[in-house]
């Protein structure tokens, strides 16, 4: 007799016979019963209909029946709170048993029925249970605030809990306070800027006490807590190290790697001559070694956390590179981390293996590991300068192997190996140029064409060789007619004798064939440069490159700081801080090293734990740079195709490309009309040329753009930095011209607070890299929606849509993820409907009703502000008493009253009045005085806060004046406002 | 905290669903699926997969894949580690975890989980406490329970829960009192053709089933301690004197344990028990090529070498093998090229070979003449690393 016989009855009349069964006299059918609704419930299926029934059967001594009511219960209270209030009382009831295991059992799953009538009634039994004899149930109760807090958070705080909470930490028992610091930690998550877990010496000594003593979970709790203290100075945190080094042995890998944590945050602040710094050190290599021949998920974790650490402290596993070299079985996700951690530990000692090992993974089967692998030779190459003589002959080796992407691969590391070594392994072109033709990746592709360009005076052919890429030129990816325009702007000017046409041949072919706004300006710029002064532009195109170094591929310093915080979590896999990705993580502080006290490092950083809040977005669109460049010459105002032939480079050079750089630049440049959004302005530095001109007035026309600059000299000398770093050099706040064109048709005309305002322009394609966002603001059967519009204006595909608010004065945030299903095509629109909840974050915002936003879509993160009318923020129950507004208004102080003039409304009071109803402006009396109808209004927002007003209405006189008291005199002005958009709509 | 675990077998299907936190729709496995798909074999689905709104932290054990639902930062480890636990507790209360197994005992199943973790919190996971509450199904219990009307949950707390010494219950009495201990090593190595050591480590545990009266207090002694350089122990043994005094003293949990796992790596020189001799040779221009391996013992100190299996990867010119095996059995499959070899019992006197001929593919050029062959093998009683027990006291 098995369960699995619960599964397989599935007929029509289940349900019924369920019923029956649960509510015959034999506790045995009873139990029976019990148990085919749990499996029905295990898979899935909907067996909420027998609530009333399940929970009869909740008093009963027998504790599996009752176990397997409470796990019934946990899972459907949820859809009917009616009858959940039922079983409350059971639950008191148990909550008084002399068993402690009932107790605790019985506080357990209060804690789960997520239903907020009855959290009420859980604040008495809880109380006593969190001072309970027993430590089991203390500790069963310590979680339960966790719980509650997670349903009802106010209630938590307003009863207590959390200080009883904090005194649990003192508690006797090592489990209660294991407990007490995970239920404290998971609360803290969500008020970020609490002093919840406030640590001090006495704390962190009852935790380490209680560390030794605890189970392997709570350790982790503990070890996790442990290492976001910071202390005092160096000799602290040895004693601390000291007494976490054991949990280095524990069979827990997660234990392991949380004590790793701790020590690597730690052992900064050890003097690294302390001879205790050194037995650290040799005491943290193997448990990390360990963790490798655990199971693949673990390593996997494990590999992704000793990358970080390598990072930190090379030393720590410099003799250990065996243990990363892959074996045969290792799943693919563990082989790709593997390869990462050996070229990080590669070094000049163990080079030869490495490389043998390299060159075997090689000629694996597995395509993406030999890529990888190949790839990693050439970081070899880069990172260990002895070794690139092997590694290219290695290289060499492989490419005979005619494995077509061996030897794609192969290309592409060679040309960095190039860029590292200059003029060291030239002889080796040869070889790659028998390949030619075998090439089918852009990016080996590219890869060729760029050692062809720069080695042309080599190469007799060179020329044949570029030629032949050319006659496929529109077919090519950006990336390889980028590459395949400059190198043949190299060639020409090494050998510009036998070129010329070939030249000209590409730069017609870029500037006046291809769409893409970057392959032609960086045509143009090539033409000028080549027809004004081919001298400078030998300079520029043919300029020395900075080497690449092996730097490239680290993660940048203060990330790792951050990241090493955070070894252990999610955070430390994905090698993003957390505030990038986990969810509800706002106002994550980020975490930082702490300065070593002993040696000079101390200024390092001397404020840990600052409370930067990360998720505060910028207040305005904010274009990153390089793109602002390619959006601002895509405006072609004056193209030069209409100007009928092409121009020949050595005659007039195109002005419509010059002006248009000049106009655009113009305005990038100089207009000051608008405050920049990003405060950086101040520390970009700002070509002198360029500066001097005077700012264009906000309200010019294109067609003045054109003769603007004319034909300034300075533009040559003002581009002197090689052209691929050509967009870094602009300065980042060119909002400013670009802003006012936009705003004429945007933010201008922006209709405010109208009962829904038609849609306007929140954020203009030119600023989002071709998103479109209109949108406006409405509330419909009493859900406050965000309407948009998301037009496509780019050239790709959009998807992965999501939206994010900044807090705001009304606490407004989206209620559920932005339903973009399916992806928005170019010059595709969607519509959504985001509905939006009142319960987010407060913050006050200049104006009141500002809210800012936050857009992403898997090109980039879009930040705008609009302004929501403030009537979508009156609630349907706004309607006062009469007396009650009475009274209320005589209570308002006279100096709360606000007074405004609506003028031109050619309305009745009544129509008046039903239109306002409409918008949840409730009225509430009318008097009528000398032919003046007077209006008694209310209205309460969604934040509680009562708006009271009095309309005057004066037949035949068009304007009507409107007096407003509320307690909060600050939203009257609002409140005006969309009473007036309100009446004219 | 964990949110919720889903359960999926081989086929795609969710067989069980649990949420200790607030429900969590099944929909959210989509997103493993797709990985899923993605991954051309079923071991290589990543373990850690982000969704837009929670991360899905998945291990595959015995075809079933495990997969928990998380929503803000958690230490992944300490998920997967608790993964690790519930197979280990299905596989200790039900003998095996497969679906059947699941499915026969879903209520059994479904109190563990309950008291395995509280909103994400780990609560009881030792199985001596485990099965204080909720007793493992037998066929007698069963049989009683359906007489009776008993049950399989205990009705007392569980003692060992709040004790400084959780792992052990109280009040265990035997007639019997014993204590074994099993040494168990696996040595990985790459050996080349000329017999050389390239790698190789060591992963040794030792198991204890423990049978005492009352509460013990064992020390264990090592002949050579300094060996283990790397271990990692059961919580109940005392760290400190191990530091120092290089004892393992602890007082045992009840019944089978580890008592702890380490790590002897190839700094200390590993004398590998079997050695193989090959000889494989192709003729230019020819499609036939020989094959000759031999296997013997060395240095097993008189132990027996079992449940010998010798497999390699020929290379891809092969199309058949006709071999004859000395002892035991052979099978090449011909698509992946793999050749097995069941030997079981290396004979010192008479040494197990496998020899014959293999039939190439016409006109193809010389394959490579050396790959690689993987030997597993068993022998009892015998700790490769030379550790090697002292004594134990009571």
């Amino acid at each position: 007799m098995t369960d699995s016989k619960y599964f397989t009855t599935t007929k029509k009349g289940e349900i019924f016979e369920l019923k029956a069964e649960l509510n015959s006299d034999k506790k045995e059918k009873k139990k029976e019963a019990v148990k085919k609704v749990i499996a029905s419930m295990t898979v899935g299926k909907d067996v909420s209909a027998l609530f009333p029934d399940v929970v009869n059967c909740m008093q009963t001594d027998n504790l599996e029946l009752k176990k397997l009511v409470y796990l019934y219960l946990m899972n459907y209270a949820k859809s009917q709170p009616d009858m959940a209030i039922m079983a409350v009382n059971t639950f008191v009831k148990d909550c008084e048993d002399p068993n402690p295991l009932i107790r605790a059992l019985a506080v357990r799953t209060m804690g789960c029925i997520r239903v907020d009538k009855i959290t009420e009634y859980l604040c008495e039994p809880l109380r006593k249970c969190l001072k309970d004899e027993d430590p089991y149930v203390r500790k069963t109760a310590a979680v339960c605030v966790a719980k509650l807090h997670d349903i009802n958070a106010q209630l938590v705080e307003d009863q207590g809990f959390l200080d009883t909470l904090k005194d649990l930490i003192s508690d006797s028992n090592p489990m209660v306070v294991a407990n007490a610091v995970a239920a404290l930690s998971e609360i803290a998550e969500s008020h970020p800027n609490s002093n919840l877990l406030d640590l001090n010496p006495q704390t962190i000594n009852k935790l380490l006490t209680a560390l030794n003593e605890c189970t392997e979970w709570g350790q982790i709790f503990i070890l996790d807590c442990l290492a976001n203290y910071t202390p005092r100075d160096d000799r602290e945190s040895q004693s601390i190290c000291e007494r976490v080094t054991p949990r280095l042995s524990h069979a827990n890998s997660a234990v392991v790697l949380s004590a790793v944590k701790v020590l690597m945050k730690f052992m900064e602040m050890l003097p690294k001559d302390l001879d205790y710094y050194g037995t650290l050190l040799k005491k943290l290599a193997p448990p990390l070694v360990t963790l490798l021949s655990a199971e693949p998920e673990l390593q996997y974790v494990a590999l992704r956390n000793i990358n970080l650490i390598v990072q930190r402290r090379p030393e720590i596993l410099k003799h250990e590179m065996k243990v990363f070299f892959v074996k045969y079985n290792d799943p693919i996700y563990v082989k790709l981390e593997k390869l990462d951690i050996m070229i990080r530990l590669a070094s000049q000692a163990n080079i030869a293996q490495v490389l043998a090992e390299l060159k075997e993974y090689a000629t694996e089967v597995d395509v993406d590991f030999v890529r990888k692998a190949v790839r990693a030779i050439g970081r070899c190459a880069i990172k260990v300068e002895q070794s690139a003589e092997r590694c290219v002959s290695t290289l060499l080796d492989l490419i005979q192997t005619k494995v077509n992407y061996v030897v794609q691969e192969a290309i592409v590391v060679i040309k960095d190996i190039f860029r590292k070594y200059p003029n060291k392994y030239e002889s080796v072109i040869a070889t790659l140029c028998e390949n030619l033709d075998s090439l089918d990746e852009p990016e080996a592709r590219a890869a060729m064409i760029w050692i062809v360009g720069e080695y042309a005076e080599r190469i007799d052919n060179a020329d044949e060789l570029l030629e032949s890429f050319l006659e496929g030129f529109h077919d090519e990816s950006t990336q390889v007619q980028l590459q395949l325009l400059t190198a043949i702007v190299k060639l020409f000017l090494k050998k510009p004798t036998e070129t010329q046409e070939l030249v000209q041949q590409v730069l017609s072919l870029a500037t006046q064939d291809s769409d893409n706004p970057d392959l032609r300006d960086r045509g143009y710029i090539y033409w000028r440069l080549l027809s004004t002064d081919p001298v400078a532009a030998k300079e520029v195109v043919l300029a020395e490159k900075p080497l690449i170094s092996e730097e490239t591929d680290l993660i940048e310093p203060t990330l790792l700081e951050e990241l090493i915080c955070h070894i252990g979590t999610l955070a430390s896999v994905y090698h993003k801080p957390p505030s990038a990705f986990v969810e509800g993580s706002r106002g994550v502080q980020h975490k930082r090293l702490p300065g070593s006290a002993g040696s000079g490092e101390s200024a390092d950083s001397p404020d840990t734990g600052s409370a930067a809040g990360v998720s505060e977005a910028p207040p305005a669109v904010i274009p990153s740079q390089g793109d602002l460049l390619g959006d601002l010459l895509n405006l072609d105002l004056t193209p030069p195709t209409t100007s009928g032939p092409p121009p020949a480079p050595s005659s007039g050079m195109q002005m419509g490309a010059m002006d248009l750089l000049g106009g655009g630049l113009d305005s990038l440049m100089g207009d000051e009309s608008e405050p920049p959004p990003v405060p950086q302005r101040t520390d970009t530095p700002q070509s002198p040329q360029l500066s001097h001109q005077s700012p264009s007035p906000p309200d010019y026309s294109p067609t003045e753009l054109g003769g603007d600059l004319g034909g300034s000299p300075a533009m040559g000398a003002g581009f002197g930095a090689p052209p691929t770093a050509m967009p870094a050099s602009f300065p980042p706040p060119v909002s400013g011209g670009l802003d006012d064109l936009f705003d004429l048709g945007g933010s201008v005309g922006m209709p405010m607070g109208a009962y829904s305002p038609p849609k306007s322009i929140w954020l203009p394609a030119m600023k989002a890299k071709g998103l479109e966002i209109s949108g406006t603001f409405a509330r419909r059967a009493g859900v406050i929606q965000m309407e948009m519009t998301l037009t496509n204006k780019a050239m790709s595909i959009m998807t992965d849509f999501a939206i994010q608010f900044n807090r705001n004065s009304f606490g407004l945030a989206p209620a559920g993820p932005l339903q973009v299903l399916t992806p928005v095509g170019p010059n595709q629109s969607i519509e959504v409907a985001l509905p939006l909840s009142t319960v987010g974050p407060v913050m006050k915002m200049e104006p009141l009703t500002n809210l800012q936003v936050a857009v992403k879509n898997n090109i980039d993160v879009f930040y705008f502000s609009s302004q929501y009318p403030i009537s979508m923020l009156f609630v349907e129950d706004g309607k006062m008493e009469r007396q009650v507004f009475l009274a209320t208004w005589k209570d308002i102080p006279n100096d709360n009253e606000a007074q405004f003039q609506i003028k031109d409304c050619h309305l009745n009071s009544d129509a008046a009045s039903s239109k306002l109803q409409g918008s949840n402006v409730f009225t509430i009396a009318k008097r009528t005085v000398e032919g003046q109808d007077m209006l008694y209004q209310s209205m309460k927002l969604t934040n509680g806060i009562w708006v009271l007003a009095e309309l005057r209405v004066q037949a035949g006189n068009p304007n009507y004046t409107v007096s407003l008291k509320c307690r909060a005199p600050e939203v009257s002005q609002c409140v005006f406002q969309s009473y007036e958009a309100m009446l004219k709509n | 905290m964990i949110h919720s675990l889903f359960l999926v077998n081989a086929s795609g299907d969710i067989f069980l669903e649990k949420h200790w936190k607030s429900v969590v729709s099944r929909s959210v496995c989509d997103y493993f699926f797709e990985a899923q798909e993605r991954a051309t074999e079923p071991e290589n689905v990543p373990p850690v997969i982000p969704t837009p709104h929670h991360y899905l932290i998945s291990v595959l054990r015995h075809r079933i894949y495990f997969v928990a639902v998380i929503q803000s930062e958690v230490p992944p480890l300490f998920v997967i580690e608790f993964l690790h636990r519930v197979v280990d507790t299905f596989q200790d209360y039900f003998g095996v975890c497969t679906e059947a197994a699941i499915k026969d005992n879903v209520v059994v199943v479904y109190e563990l989980l309950e008291e395995m973790l509280d909103n994400g919190f780990p609560l009881a996971t030792e199985s001596n406490i485990l099965k204080e509450l909720i007793k493992p199904p037998t066929i007698l219990r069963t049989m009683v329970n359906t007489i009776t009307g008993s049950t399989n949950v205990g009705e007392q707390l569980p003692t060992g829960q709040l004790s400084v010494v959780p792992w052990r219950r109280t009040g265990v009495k035997y007639t019997n009192n014993e204590a074994y201990f099993d040494v168990v090593e696996e040595i990985d190595a790459i050996i080349d053709k000329s017999g050389s050591t390239i790698t190789a480590e060591i992963q040794g545990v030792i198991d204890a089933c423990v049978k005492l009266t009352g509460m013990p207090d064992l020390t264990l002694s090592f002949m050579n301690p300094r060996l283990l350089d790397d271990v990692s122990f059961h919580p109940c043994v005392r760290f400190k004197r191990w530091e120092a005094e290089r004892i393992l003293s602890f007082i045992p949990p009840d019944g089978n344990f580890r008592l702890l796992s380490y790590h002897v790596s190839s700094q200390n020189l590993v004398a590998i028990p079997v050695y193989v001799k090959h000889n494989i040779t192709f003729r230019e221009g020819s499609s036939q090529g020989r094959f000759d391996l031999t296997l013997g013992p060395k240095q097993t100190m008189g132990k027996a070498v079992e449940s010998v299996l010798v497999s390699s990867q020929l290379p891809r010119g092969v199309l058949n093998a006709n071999l004859n095996p000395s002892q035991g059995t052979y099978t090449f499959d011909p698509v992946t090229k793999m050749l097995s070899w069941d030997v079981g019992k290396i004979n010192p006197q008479k040494l197990p070979s496998l020899k014959g001929t293999m039939s190439l593919q016409a006109g193809a050029s010389k394959p490579d003449e050396n790959p690689s062959i993987n030997i597993q093998f068993k022998i009892q009683q015998m700790a490769i690393s030379g550790c090697t027990q002292a004594g134990q006291t009571l």
